[in-house]
């Protein structure tokens, strides 16, 4: 081990790989990129660093204390689905001139999508990566966006709030400030007329092992979204058949491509919570969860929240969870063919928890409720009644309710069970989380594996299942709504009075330079928030590690092989959410 | 009056009396059946609309259509992206006529709190005709009730004889964007070379 070489000096894993280590600050392992691949695989053989959560970049052009030498820089989080606690961080820093890097996809094939999105956002180049393509803009889009001197159409300022409207309010409309009036921005010299689109693409094919007697079929493209009434929102899947059976799946994102980092290095600290809501829309809270705990990282006392907040921030979240598991299950039964019955069973339970939202955030679905500090507004007695009431008297029954209409159901068993099915080593290799993870048994729980908030001080388990199919995914769902019920109702005995919030609300949000990760256990799974402050009142750079997104990495292994109206049942139980897959 | 005495008595309890155009809006009001199609956060409270606490059925609109063939209505329930457009537009011209469009949401709207991103267009009126437009982030499901029963009254006030799907000159769809470096409609071209090519434009540029 490399420890004592590490202490003398002071570079963790110093001596592991010669030359590898090159320097290392508070926030992680500088990473010699020649050396990437070797020491990547060296960490995850010997060290057990197994799960390559996220990987990102951030651009320091103009950051204090960096030159055009190591202006990029590609952040690496892993951690270890075995032994839990905190992970390690890899960086490596890249000139501005030369912005390559050989491809981690070989040691950990989930960072295949992350990496086609830095590629895309920042135009760095993973050598060694299989299609290395823009996902969430187009082929042929105009630059690299989340460069900083990638400026867009109705670009204003580099931080709000704007001086053309605080502090008097003013007003104009952004369509009357640029030249298109318009979203649009063409580069100089470019003709319409000889532009040639780019070809569509197309999946790469895995051959069907021959097998005698097969009957002769053709090979055929299809293409499924993003109008397709399964896809759970504007998804697209270019998928390759041979006769009904896929042997090629082509994900293709970005249909709902919001710029939610960009806008989110624009905005204000506090002006990013009303945004994170936006991301996996139905579970909005979970979502606010993860973002103020990585912001609080980096503020110091000031971002330690008061009991009773900490306590309404398990409620909260964990009410989100039974909502959001409700009706993934209920959309899964879409999938299969069952429209829409049992979906109005467990939207009518997500109603009643939306109702609790409604009355103390003021809004459904997007409840922008937690703060730095604590959380936005107190719940009173007739609340935390009502609350009960659902909890105690009313959740379990319903999960019994659709337990007996569904779990032993002849159809659901019939396309469910050994349908994409994806080994415990796969999914691990292939960073799925939450429970597409522990749905292949892997009992990695980011409230278990890190405790964050006070969920050390609750009894549960965590759910996990063998089955490694679509059925399992659906037990582990259910599962984890029993889980959440207990938790709820151990945290609504439990809760305190007290203040909700550290010190007083504020508009301005103090926060120090340096960086900070923070993840929450969200419905989908591992939900992270990777922000990189320079001490202004806006973060330098704000990455989000979206589940659904990085889930999606296990989309074209588990599809290899079925039917092609398997593939519908697969995507569903993945359950994405297009505002986050495509942030 | 004097209709109603041409009438014999023992059909009068039996028989009822209307224009043309109020039978034919009454019917296609009470059966408007919209688009299986969201886009973004404000698909999810359309579906809520449609399940059972708001109940669309009510106004004969169960049926989400997903196939454009068979709708009379988009709604329009989310986030407009450049990506996303030119699906749009061609999902609305593969819709028959009568065809409308009702624009849920502020994104849907104007662009919403991600107007200025580099992927997102500034509300769908800026390529498709817009009927109703329902305000709110997302609006709440009582809200956009409210939307389409203002579009059924509007569909109850046309007539026959002006609307357009029924005259010789009817308009032609509605030009697809395409993708370039950014979104372009490609009957612009010559607008958008005169200016990335340096060349003062022969008209000045009027943008809708
Ligand atoms: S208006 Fe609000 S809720 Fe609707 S799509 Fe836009 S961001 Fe989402």
């Amino acid at each position: 081990m490399s420890d004592a070489i590490a202490e003398t000096t002071g570079l963790p894993y110093a001596d592991a790989v010669p030359g590898a280590v090159v320097d290392a600050d508070e926030y992680g392992i500088v990473v010699n990129r020649d050396k990437l691949v070797e020491f990547a695989l060296h960490l995850r053989n010997n060290e057990g660093f197994d799960y390559l959560s996220s990987l990102t970049a951030v651009d320091y052009l103009g950051f204090e204390g960096r030159t055009p030498e190591d202006r990029f820089e590609v952040v690496y989080h892993l951690f270890s689905t075995k032994k839990g606690g905190d992970g390690i961080v890899l960086k490596v820093r890249l000139p501005e001139n030369d912005p390559q890097l050989p491809s981690l996809t070989l040691v950990y094939p989930g960072a295949d999508l992350q990496e086609r999105e830095v590629y895309d956002f920042y135009g760095i180049v993973f050598n060694g990566h299989r299609r290395l393509r823009r996902i969430f803009l187009w082929d042929g889009f105009n630059g690299y966006p989340m460069r900083k001197d990638w400026k867009e159409a109705y670009y204003e300022e580099e931080h709000k709030p704007y001086k053309s409207r605080w502090p008097k309010g003013h007003y104009q409309w952004a369509e009357d400030r640029v030249p298109w009036g318009d979203n649009i921005k063409y580069p100089e010299g470019w003709d319409p007329d000889t532009f040639v689109p780019p070809e569509p693409p197309l999946p790469i094919i895995h051959e069907p092992p021959a097998d005698a007697g097969h009957i002769k079929t053709d090979r055929i493209v299809v293409n499924m979204g993003p109008q397709h009434p399964s896809t759970h929102g504007v998804f697209r899947m270019i998928v390759a058949l041979d006769g009904e059976t896929i042997v090629g799946l082509e994900p293709e994102c970005g249909y709902l491509h919001r710029n939610h980092e960009k806008i989110g290095e624009r905005n204000t600290w506090l002006g990013n919570i009303p945004f994170t809501d936006r991301l996996d829309y139905l579970s909005s809270m979970s979502n606010n969860f993860g973002y103020v705990l990585a912001v609080e990282k980096l503020m110091g006392d000031r971002g330690k929240p008061p009991e009773r907040a900490e306590y309404l921030r398990v409620i909260m979240a964990e009410l989100t969870r039974i909502c959001n598991h409700m009706w993934s299950v209920g959309f899964l039964l879409n999938d299969l063919g069952a429209f829409f019955t049992p979906a109005l069973y467990t939207i009518e339970e997500r109603e009643l928890i939306l109702d609790l939202f409604e009355a103390v955030a003021g809004s459904r679905m997007m409840c922008n409720y937690m703060r730095f500090g604590g959380v936005a507004r107190d719940v009173d007695e007739e609340w935390l009644q009502r609350c009960r009431d659902i909890v105690f008297n009313r959740l379990e029954k319903k999960i019994d309710e659709l337990e007996t209409y569904l779990t032993n159901n002849e159809i659901l068993l019939t396309r469910c069970v050994g349908v994409g099915y994806l080994s415990p080593e796969d999914a691990i290799a292939l960073s799925a989380c939450g429970p597409m993870l522990r749905a292949s048994g892997v009992p990695y729980d980011v409230r278990r594996a890190r405790p964050y908030s006070i969920y050390d001080r609750f009894d549960f388990n965590v759910v996990t299942d063998d089955g490694c199919d679509v059925y399992a995914r659906y037990k582990v769902r259910i599962g984890e709504m029993r889980e959440s019920v207990k938790i709820l109702k151990q945290a609504l005995d439990q809760i305190p009075e007290g203040p909700i919030m550290n010190g007083k609300p504020a508009y301005v949000t103090r926060v120090q330079k340096g960086e900070a990760y923070g993840a929450v256990e969200g419905p989908k799974g591992e939900l992270g928030f990777y922000v990189v402050s320079d001490g202004s009142d806006n973060p330098w750079r704000y990455h989000i590690r979206a589940p659904s997104y990085i889930n999606l990495n296990t989309l074209e292994p588990m599809t290899i092989g079925y039917k092609v109206a398997d593939s519908v049942v697969i995507l569903g139980a993945i359950d994405i959410v297009l505002g986050e897959t495509d942030r | 009056m004097a209709i109603e005495n041409q009438v014999p008595e023992e059909l009068q309890k039996n028989v009822f009396l209307t224009s043309v155009d109020f039978l034919y809006n009454w019917s296609r009001k009470n059966s408007l059946w919209p688009m299986l199609f969201g886009l973004a956060c404000c698909a999810i409270e359309m579906i809520c609309t449609a399940a059972g606490r708001y109940d669309l059925a009510r106004f004969g609109m169960e049926v989400m259509r997903p196939s454009p063939r068979q709708c009379d209505l988009m709604i329009v329930s989310g986030t407009v992206t450049k990506k996303m457009v030119p699906t749009i537009v061609r999902l609305y011209n593969q819709m028959a006529e009568p065809r409308y469009v009702l624009s849920m949401g502020a994104c849907a709207t104007g662009g919403g709190p991600f107007k200025e991103g580099y992927n997102v267009v500034s509300g769908i009126d800026k390529f498709l005709p817009v009927d109703v437009y329902v305000p709110g982030c997302p609006p709440t499901p009582e809200a956009l009730l409210y939307g389409i029963l203002k579009l059924h009254e509007k569909i109850q006030n046309q007539s026959v004889r002006t609307v357009p799907w029924y005259r010789k000159d009817t308009p032609k769809g509605i030009t697809v964007p395409e993708l370039g470096p950014d979104i372009f409609l490609p009957d612009r071209a010559a607008e958008i070379r005169q200016i990335t090519m340096k060349q003062k434009p022969a008209t000045a540029v009027e943008e809708s």
